[in-house]
């Protein structure tokens, strides 16, 4: 995604990114980035909180007009829960990030994408 | 606490899966700007175009079948939330659910936002991305897509929400 939003941007297009992986997004560099401090799924405001979800859009353009310079980060005030255990559990053996199901869709797939790629479709 | 570290935590949790090349995520040193006010326009008559990596789909149309190109696809951008659905299964599902679309993909808001003015409307389709394994092919093949249909819809600005 902040690939796709690097190279809007080079054709002249403005953009924000939304994400709740602060350091993948800004390891990449991308021109304008709202960070949610929330589980991966949820950059756009908390579920079913309508104030929330509009506060971090506007956000978002609040800064397309107000950025002077590139690779800048606006944290949006929420926090998740008072308890941050989510944060040690993600990625661990004892959570799985994939189901076993998309995990192997994910093998599937790159394996076809190889084998597209050698085929010259992609 | 501080932000999750994502890219530390999946290098160590794949390298216990057996993996032993660790992703590189993509870097760069320098990172492009178009300045808003190169425009030449209010955010109140800007177009705003969106893209999601949330592989959103209608609930109310049979979906086509997969196609292993995972090439980038439009969805109009004018129906309810609630006639979409994410299929994305990378997230954190321990922690939360994709049931409510307006937290990943804020199609309410930008409506009531052009409702009132504070934006020029919204593109009439949004873009769906998959999130992928392959640099190259976001690049050469996906926002260049990307690009041509905002080009087409007119979009000034463009929100991209990655899950």
């Amino acid at each position: 995604m902040s690939l796709a939003a690097r190279y809007l941007e080079e054709q002249g297009i403005p953009t924000v990114v939304y994400g709740c992986a602060r350091d993948i997004v800004e390891r990449c560099g991308v021109p304008r980035f709202v960070f949610s401090d929330f589980p991966l799924g949820n950059p756009t405001g908390r579920p079913y909180d309508e104030g929330s979800q509009r506060a971090v859009v506007r956000m978002g353009l609040d800064l397309l007009v107000s950025a002077t310079a590139p690779g800048t980060t606006a944290v949006t005030p929420y926090e998740w829960s008072p308890d941050h255990t989510w944060k040690e559990r993600v990625f661990t053996r004892a959570q799985p990030f994939l189901d076993p199901e998309a995990t192997q869709k994910w093998l599937t797939r790159k394996t076809q994408y190889r084998e597209l790629r050698e085929q010259g479709q992609l | 606490m501080g932000h999750v570290r994502y890219i530390d935590k999946t290098r160590e949790y794949y390298r216990a899966e057996g993996y032993e090349r660790a992703y590189q995520w993509a870097h760069f040193e320098t990172i492009p700007f178009t300045p808003f006010t190169a425009l030449g326009k209010a955010l109140a008559h800007c177009r705003v175009g969106l893209v999601s990596s949330a592989e959103v789909m209608r609930r109310d149309v049979e979906p086509l079948a997969d196609d292993p190109r995972r090439l980038v696809y439009a969805l109009p951008a004018d129906l309810p939330s609630e006639r979409f659905l994410s299929r994305k299964a990378a997230y954190d599902r321990y922690a939360t659910t994709l049931e409510d679309v307006d937290a990943f993909l804020p199609l309410t808001p930008l409506q009531q936002l052009t409702a009132e003015g504070v934006i020029g409307g919204v593109a009439a389709r949004f873009q769906v991305i998959f999130s992928e394994y392959s640099q190259r092919k976001t690049l050469s093949v996906d926002a260049p897509e990307i690009l041509r249909q905002m080009r087409e819809d007119e979009v000034d600005v463009a929100l991209l929400v990655a899950v």
